[in-house]
């Protein structure tokens, strides 16, 4: 009984403790929350655009966050906790993605993780979410570009929730097996020019950025128009809608 | 006579007013028992998860690591004796708990040296059955953390709302018993690391 009532208090007081290690959302609300300042602001409002695009038309809410620290937790243990906390997703569909990056710091690992909502296990596996971290994520952060991988693994999480390609599809292209998928020619005829379509504007960007002063990221506000100008590209964002998270996905560190 | 009449009325507000009290405090206590035992099936599920992916990492890491005898038998021991651990919610006491900690503890030891091993096997790890079963792993190792923290919650509710006063007497009548926790020892909430 006594133990009972330790027990009590000391998960009490640890939750209380352990509250603090994770960020609340910024304000105003965005779907890309970059707490470490590792985008320039020409990508974060790229990204942005991109995935309230998606949450408009589909309400999947793929979130985009970055932190300095995992405070010692481990990589999908954080991910789950903070995607939980905030709500990513709709309230019963729990359609919530978190993309959860920490970058490598000179004697640090890099840590990413994707924690997926209850609502999406099926359509995105552990085993295919590690496979995205694998093939999309890691190469890219390994040269610093966190950009294109954290770019390249939301375009194909979207794909898979939208259902326009299924796990098992993601999973022969990778298997370096194209000759068995045969929806590939069906995707580059439909798909990428679409894609181009609606990239070709960012690319622009960000050539224009790379080419520029080098800006180190962490000057936030430093980037100057980009960084006000996503929030009046595509309306507002409504926020997370309350969805819930299992412990479904996968992480890696580099 | 009218005196009696309102005396009647007097006794029969209070027997019904106890009675309401009864059914309420009585049915809340029930909803959270109930809520205790589909957290705890989650639980298990879980555990009954991470039971059914062993077989399959066995004989994959077996192909390549034939030779590591040792520690493939005894994930195949642990994986035997955590089968035999499933606990019934109304089995559910200090002792049994400890008991399931200590059988998926060695499981989850099992595993992890396992894992270390692997590390020794370049083949191995470039293998892409064994990389999927791998974060299939890591992911239930994750889930299994997120239903403890969850029983943890949904236990701590029910206790307190049986132990508090007067509820504890009706509790006490009912058979309506404490549930214990999952340890929050050092590192035991967090999911253990399954890294390479």
């Amino acid at each position: 009984m006594k133990k009972l009532i330790f027990f009590t208090l000391l998960l009490i007081t640890s939750l209380a403790a352990r509250t603090q290690d994770f960020p609340t959302p910024m304000h105003p609300r965005r779907i890309v929350n970059d707490f470490t300042g590792t985008f320039t602001p020409q990508q974060t409002a790229a990204l942005e655009k991109k995935l309230r695009n998606f949450n408009d038309t589909s309400s999947t809410q793929i979130a985009v966050v970055t932190v300095p620290s995992l405070y010692g937790y481990a990589p999908n243990d954080y991910a789950q906790q903070l995607a939980e906390k905030w709500g990513i997703g709709q309230k019963g569909k729990d359609n919530g993605i978190l993309v959860l990056l920490k970058p490598k710091k000179n004697n640090e690992n890099g840590q990413v993780a994707i924690a997926v909502g209850y609502g999406l296990e099926g359509v995105i596996p552990d085993a295919i979410a590690s496979r995205i971290i694998r093939n999309e994520m890691l190469p890219a952060f390994r040269q610093n570009d966190y950009y294109t991988g954290i770019n390249k693994a939301t375009d194909i999480l979207m794909q898979l929730s939208a259902g326009e390609f299924t796990a098992d599809q993601y999973a022969k292209k990778n298997n370096n097996d194209t000759g068995r998928w045969i929806f590939l020619p069906f995707l580059v005829v439909f798909l990428v020019p679409l894609m181009l379509r609606k990239k070709r504007r960012f690319d622009s960007n960000d050539r224009h950025q790379s080419g520029g002063t080098g800006f180190p990221p962490i000057f936030f506000g430093g980037g100057g128009s980009g960084f006000g100008s996503f929030s009046s590209g595509s309306g507002s964002f409504g926020g997370f809608g309350g969805g819930s998270f299992g412990g479904g996905g996968a992480s890696g560190s580099w | 006579m009218k005196k009696g009449y309102i005396v009647l009325i007097a006794i029969a507000v209070i027997i019904l007013s106890i009675f309401f009290w009864f059914k309420n405090t009585y049915n809340s206590m029930v909803a959270s028992r109930e809520n205790v035992t589909a957290q705890w099936s989650n639980v298990e599920n879980q555990y009954q998860r991470r039971l059914d992916l062993i077989p399959n990492l066995v004989n994959t890491v077996k192909g390549y690591a034939a030779h590591e005898e040792n520690t493939l038998t005894d994930v195949v021991n642990a994986r035997a004796k955590a089968t035999q651990m499933q606990i019934n919610i109304n089995q559910l006491d200090e002792t049994t708990m400890k008991k399931l900690n200590q059988a998926q503890g060695e499981l989850s030891s099992a595993l992890s040296r396992l894992m270390a091993i692997s590390e020794n096997y370049p083949n191995l790890k470039a293998n892409q059955n064994f990389l999927d079963l791998q974060a299939q792993l890591e992911g239930t190792e994750n889930r299994i953390a997120v239903e403890r923290r969850k029983f943890n919650e949904t236990a701590r509710q029910y206790n307190a709302s049986i132990q508090q006063f007067p509820r504890n007497i009706l509790a006490g009548m009912f058979g309506f018993t404490a549930k214990p926790y999952f340890e929050a020892n050092a590192g035991a909430e967090n999911a253990p690391k399954v890294e390479f």
